[in-house]
């Protein structure tokens, strides 16, 4: 109990940090949840947390959030020790986990009315206001007044997100906020989160689905098995992993023995074709060593892989690029 | 400075305001703490507007105005004259009051405690099944801010329950059979007005008791995701009181018994009135209260909230 809370005045993991765990474990029963993380989000980042189901995300962001009680490490958010500090930090947080949730039997509006009148913080007076704002910023004003078992599960998500957005926040923690969304809408949420970053805000965005968020996210995270495998900003966790060479080819095994004599890594086969690491060897040398063995080229490319590929590499979904 | 050197120096227990917060607030932000007094009030309100608003709730409320209403038409088809019914029964011929006490009489057993059993299993078991609980905590609503909020509604709620039961056997038994001076247990009549307020105190007194199983079953609530779980559990601990009560080999347990001393609110209606035994009926009513609310606060203020 005594580790998995900081005091105020122990020092933090990372004071210039919005969101800082150190050593950030949970164990359920015999089972390890989460596995010692050390989350680092800078202050207006858009930090894209990735990783399969169950790989922890959820749990994570239930600890950041003061929701679940971590079995050791500690969290700072936006500075202060979480979750000594929730009451002063969480009203300036924003958040969307693991789905929405309302009483189905109120309209939209009064399950906003309801959270607001729940926050110490927030001025009764301005709350028929700041809820219409929420609402018209996820383009659900039109349906305020529905009740929200009636909603489809894209205006629930944008409930949620409404929810998020009542006050102004200096960090918001989404987690999967395109569920359910059709692509109009997954591109409003990419939209209306560029929106937020250019006021200042710092975003948490999870997602198992890393081409959701890839093309918002300035820092990506990715856990598997509840241990975080990467962390850093785009381009740092595309240089942790190099270039991979790609042949089309009539003869895919006679290629890749080429290949293995020239000095490539993890050589494997595709559906008509080889990949390989070139590991420093230049792709003039490739082509010309298959051209003189009699390999028939169709396609020869050398590119970085998409996050997408690092995303399966680093989490173990589908091939391995890494052999 | 560092943040962690800034945190240091602000107050970390209380209701610190948003400007303990140790990073500095966004320029133009001016929400500001507000009493956590009227803080209270208004997310009290949101509760009663959730509690009251609820179609089943309505519902209920309806079947505990049924019962008055069944009693008063039944006296008033039956014969006023005959006086050979057990005393209430045969009192309430001549009063609207009676109406009332007897009303409470008959739904202090099982009606009241199931309408308290059923705010019970929505109030924390309810809202962790929506979902809803993890968004209020994360609002952050303060854990112990919400239990007392929810467990204040138990209680409202609970007096209105009887409020509906007392009031309706007042209104419909004052038309059916009239209202004017009461005539007490022990014989001898006191004014309307007395009437009125001794039936108040009453429904005081009887409220005292189901917020005692309110408590019980805030705890209950706390302990699972099931609504309708913790409101069965709620119901048959009440009932099982009830009837431990009834049975004589376990006298030495009845006095113990939350429920053992509700029916004593009749003595309010002797002269003079008898206080000895609600006295001790509060008492009792406040150790249950103290006792489960502790238990619930223990319960709640770790748990982790994976609905």
């Amino acid at each position: 109990m005594t580790e998995a809370t900081l005091s105020p005045t122990q020092s933090l993991p990372d004071a210039g940090a919005a969101v800082a765990s150190t050593g950030l474990t949970k164990v359920f029963g015999s089972q390890t949840v989460v596995d010692d993380i050390d989350l680092r989000v800078p202050v207006g980042a858009v930090y894209g947390f990735l990783g399969p189901n169950g790989s922890g995300k959820t749990t994570t962001i239930r600890m950041l959030l003061g929701l679940v009680r971590p079995t050791s490490g500690g969290i700072g958010l936006l500075g202060a020790a979480m979750p000594a500090n929730s009451d002063s930090v969480l009203p300036r947080v924003g958040s969307l986990v693991e789905g929405p949730a309302f009483h189905p039997y109120l309209p939209g509006r009064a399950n906003l009315a309801r959270l607001d009148a729940a926050d110490r913080f927030a001025d009764p007076r301005t709350a028929g206001r700041r809820i219409d704002a929420a609402l018209d910023r996820v383009g659900l004003l039109a349906a305020a007044g529905k009740k929200y078992r009636a909603y489809s599960l894209g205006m629930r998500q944008r409930l949620a997100i409404a929810a998020a957005l009542l006050a102004p926040r200096d960090l918001l923690i989404l987690d999967e906020p395109t569920n359910g969304l059709d692509p109009q809408g997954t591109r409003e949420v990419r939209s209306l989160v560029a929106s937020l970053v250019h006021d200042g805000t710092t975003v948490l965005v999870s997602s198992h689905l890393l081409s959701e968020v890839e093309q918002m996210c300035s820092h990506v995270g990715v856990m598997r098995q509840g241990q975080l495998v990467a962390q850093g900003t785009v381009a740092e966790v595309r240089a942790g992993s190099g270039p991979v060479a790609e042949v089309l080819t009539t003869d895919p095994p006679r290629a890749a023995d080429v290949l293995r004599a020239l000095g490539l890594g993890s050589v494997t086969l595709t559906d008509g074709g080889v990949r390989a690491a070139p590991q420093g060897v230049e792709p003039e040398r490739i082509v010309e060593a298959l051209v003189q063995a009699g390999v028939g080229v169709r396609e020869f490319t050398v590119a970085s892989p998409s996050l997408e590929d690092l995303f399966v590499a680093l989490t173990g979904e589908g091939f391995d690029v890494s052999g | 400075m560092s943040a962690a050197e800034a945190s240091a120096g602000q107050p970390s227990a209380g209701a610190p305001g948003r400007s303990a917060a140790p990073a500095t607030p966004r320029p133009g932000d001016a929400r500001t703490s507000r009493s956590t007094l009227s803080a209270s009030g208004r997310l009290l309100r949101s509760e009663l507007r959730l509690i009251l608003g609820r179609r089943r709730n309505k519902a209920g409320v309806l079947v505990l105005a049924a019962v008055p209403v069944l009693l008063a038409v039944a006296l008033r088809m039956s014969d006023p004259d005959s006086g050979d019914g057990p005393d209430l029964i045969s009192a309430a011929t001549s009063n609207g009051i009676f109406v009332a006490l007897t009303a409470l009489t008959v739904e202090m057993a099982l009606f009241l405690p199931l309408a308290v059993a059923v705010l019970c299993g929505d109030s924390i078991a309810g809202e962790a099944n929506l979902g809803t609980l993890r968004y209020l905590l994360t609002v952050p609503v303060g854990r112990a801010r919400l239990l007392w909020v929810k467990y204040a509604s138990l209680v409202i709620g609970a007096l209105i329950g009887v409020v509906v039961v007392g009031g309706t056997g007042l209104l419909v038994g004052g038309a059916l059979l009239g209202l004017g001076p009461t005539t007490l247990l022990s014989g001898n009549q006191v004014s309307l007005a007395e009437g009125l307020a001794r039936l108040g105190m009453a429904v005081l007194y009887l409220t005292a008791g189901l917020a005692g199983l309110a408590a019980i079953g805030l705890f209950i609530s706390t302990l699972t995701e099931q609504p309708i779980a913790a409101m069965v559990t709620v119901t048959i601990i009440s009932s099982a009181m009830w009837i431990m009560d009834g049975i004589p080999q376990l006298d030495w347990l009845a006095p113990w018994l939350l429920i053992h001393r509700w029916p004593a609110f009749v003595d309010l209606f002797r002269d003079p009135v008898f206080w000895d035994v609600m006295r001790t009926g509060l008492l009792v009513d406040l150790g249950y209260i103290v006792v489960f609310l502790a238990l619930a606060w223990a319960r709640f203020a770790n748990k982790d909230v994976t609905s």
